[in-house]
């Protein structure tokens, strides 16, 4: 009777995968190009669009927490709406009875104008956003100073002139690393005095708080401006859970004020910080599975190919295959033995093309100036995903070798 | 130590049905070096394939030291030709780019064979085949003789019951075939059992019984000396 042997060596079965992909370099390299273009998209556009999402939350929640924003909007007149923001209907006065009111869901009151204008200082200029505020400001908006001070109430009832910039407005404006404390910018023909700079939040584009000016708002309105509105009422809820009450409670107040019954005909639009971040989310949460999608497309033809391969290799070792049989290799051996080539392929591919990834996302996070964000299971997922690969792509071929009769496999030519 | 009764192996190509083998019987006894000869499309490629277990008779019962392998799955009839059968092919079939040493090794991977034992085992093959020197040259450095002499190394290594070579010569140049033949003859006085396919009478003269086949049936079976 057959002696049972011992169990088959599977590091000679691995040794001999090796040195098959080692026989066709070129080729190899070729199938294994078309996973790491897989993976390495796949890392690089999902890892895209987690910095970008991370890059628009930072942005946002570093405008202020619990943040509440009143914009006039056009009123309707007839058929026609105004357009939004375009509006002169808030006026400080709504701002200050809305402080007054002390409603029980709102803890600050900001009234704000805001205009983007240019401005001198020395040999440099600049256009930016300035915008009239009062000390409640800082605290709404989480505005901290590097240096300095920031707009006082009696900065606010003298209309003084005097500024706080922000950090890239001090580099535009003053060159980096200086201190512009006791300088003077020019706005509309006014001298300001600089008393203060705001530490960086890190934005870009438009309403970058880095790059600002801050000035009292009596000043924006009545000195530089000539202006009696407001752009803005931020308003600070007293806390996260009750941001919906706050928005109903600051929407009916200022429609009692303005005399209005309809809440259609409502002269003011409010935006609530979470509606803006669940937006953005949502927005980048779609970009980023379009992305994924696209790239996964990419994967799976990196499959195919890995596919295609294997059926060639398999042809051209019809003979070999014929021969490991007669030699006594079982079906479950030769089966192992082209998966094995198949994973080896594909995980090679996997790992080099995570690499790829991680250097192209970081790359354009350093361009796009956004975090660089890369996910440790996205990393393992990848590997793990070129892995399957190789099995499912593999399997039909392997499943193909080892089906060979060795007959047929050793009179092939 | 072989016996083959009635065995009988029947083509079918659309409805046509071709038998290339009919009715044969007979036995080989351990020790015996016997070769089959016949002329082409005599049927003596499908006795061999079956005696090789690399086929089954439609008919018919053949057994091979003590065991039927007339109706096994495809993994028995693998280890079946792994522990007791040695390969010799007109072709070598050993794998290209691959040492000598790991080529006569790889029977014995399959029959999970350590390491070790494996490496020394390979290497008192190729050594007594006349090939210690040669040990780590690939296929496409040796000459027709020496790939054969590998692939005898490579036939030798699990102890087989019996050794099959087909055409063993056919691609080799006469001066290293009678090397080849003297090295059957050395293998077969040890006590090795051989059989040997062939068409060439000088090639089958070596051996110490000759069964000739012809239309899948025997027409006769010689013994010499």
């Amino acid at each position: 009777m057959i002696r049972r042997g011992g169990r088959v060596d599977y590091r000679e079965i691995l040794s001999e995968s090796l040195s098959a992909l080692a026989v066709n370099k070129m080729r190899t390299m070729l199938a294994t190009l078309g996973i790491v273009i897989g993976i390495g998209s796949v890392i690089a556009l999902i890892s895209l669009g987690a910095s970008s999402q991370k890059s628009i939350e930072n942005q946002i929640q570093s405008l202020g927490a619990n943040l509440l924003t009143v914009i006039p909007s056009g009123q309707n007149t007839g058929v026609v709406r105004g357009a939004m923001g375009g509006g002169t209907t808030l006026t400080t006065d709504d701002a200050k009875a809305l402080s007054l009111a002390n409603l029980p869901t709102v803890k600050l009151v900001s009234p704000e104008f805001s205009r983007r204008f240019q401005v001198i200082a020395g040999g440099n200029n600049t256009n930016t956003q300035i915008t009239g505020v009062i000390p409640a400001y800082a605290s709404v908006h989480k505005t901290t100073l590097s240096s300095g001070v920031f707009i006082s109430d009696s900065d606010l009832t003298n209309m003084g002139k005097v500024a706080v910039l922000g950090p890239q407005t001090v580099s535009d404006l003053f060159g980096e690393n200086s201190d512009p404390l006791g300088q003077s910018i020019r706005v509309n023909n006014q001298v300001l005095k600089v008393i203060g700079v705001s530490v960086a939040k890190g934005g870009t584009g438009f309403n970058n708080p880095d790059d600002a000016i801050y000035v009292p708002l009596s000043t924006a309105q009545k000195l530089l401006f000539g202006a009696n509105y407001l752009s803005t009422i931020a308003v600070e809820a007293q806390s996260q859970e009750v941001m919906t009450e706050a928005q109903d409670a600051i929407g009916y107040f200022l429609l009692a004020r303005h005399h209005l019954t309809d809440p259609s005909e409502a002269d003011f639009t409010i935006f609530s910080q979470n509606d803006i971040l669940n937006t953005a989310a949502q927005v980048t949460g779609t970009f980023t599975t379009l992305l994924g999608g696209i790239a996964a497309i990419s994967l799976l033809v990196g499959g195919i190919g890995i596919m295609n391969i294997m059926l060639v290799t398999m042809t051209e070792r019809t003979r070999e295959i014929g021969l490991r049989k007669a030699l006594g290799a079982k079906k479950s051996l030769i089966t192992t033995q082209f998966l094995l080539e198949a994973v080896i392929l594909t995980l090679a591919g996997g790992i080099v093309g995570m690499i790829v990834g991680v250097v192209i996302s970081y790359i354009l996070s350093l361009v796009l100036n956004t975090p660089f964000v890369v996910s440790p299971p996205s990393v393992l997922l990848a590997i793990g995903v070129s892995a399957v690969i190789g099995i499912i792509f593999g399997w039909y071929p392997a499943r193909q070798a080892s089906r060979l009769q060795p007959i047929e496999a050793l009179r092939y030519e | 130590m072989i016996s083959v009764s009635h065995l009988s192996k029947i083509y079918k190509n659309d409805s046509v049905e071709t038998a290339a083998l009919s009715d044969v019987s007979f036995e080989i006894k351990k020790g015996e070096f016997v070769a089959i000869m016949g002329p082409s499309g005599s049927g003596k490629s499908t006795l061999m394939h079956i005696l090789g277990a690399l086929d089954t008779p439609t008919s018919g019962d053949y057994v091979l030291d003590g065991q039927s392998v007339t109706k096994l799955s495809d993994d028995t009839l693998a280890q079946i030709r792994n522990k007791k059968i040695g390969f010799i092919f007109q072709a070598f079939n050993l794998l290209p780019r691959t040492s000598a040493v790991k080529n006569v090794m790889l029977p014995m991977v399959y029959a999970g064979i350590d390491r070790q034992e494996r490496q020394e085992k390979a290497k008192k093959a190729l050594i007594a085949v006349g090939l210690g020197d040669r040990m780590d040259y690939t296929p496409a450095q040796l000459s027709g003789g020496q790939q054969q002499r590998v692939a005898i190394a490579r036939s030798l290594v699990n102890n087989p019951a019996i050794i099959l070579a087909d055409e063993p010569t056919g691609n080799i140049a006469s001066a290293q075939a009678d090397e080849i033949m003297k090295i059957f003859e050395k293998l077969n006085d040890t006590g090795h059992t051989i059989i040997m396919i062939t068409h060439e009478p000088d090639i089958a003269a070596h051996a110490k019984r000759v069964i000739t086949v012809k239309d899948g049936k025997i027409i006769g079976d010689k013994k010499r000396r």
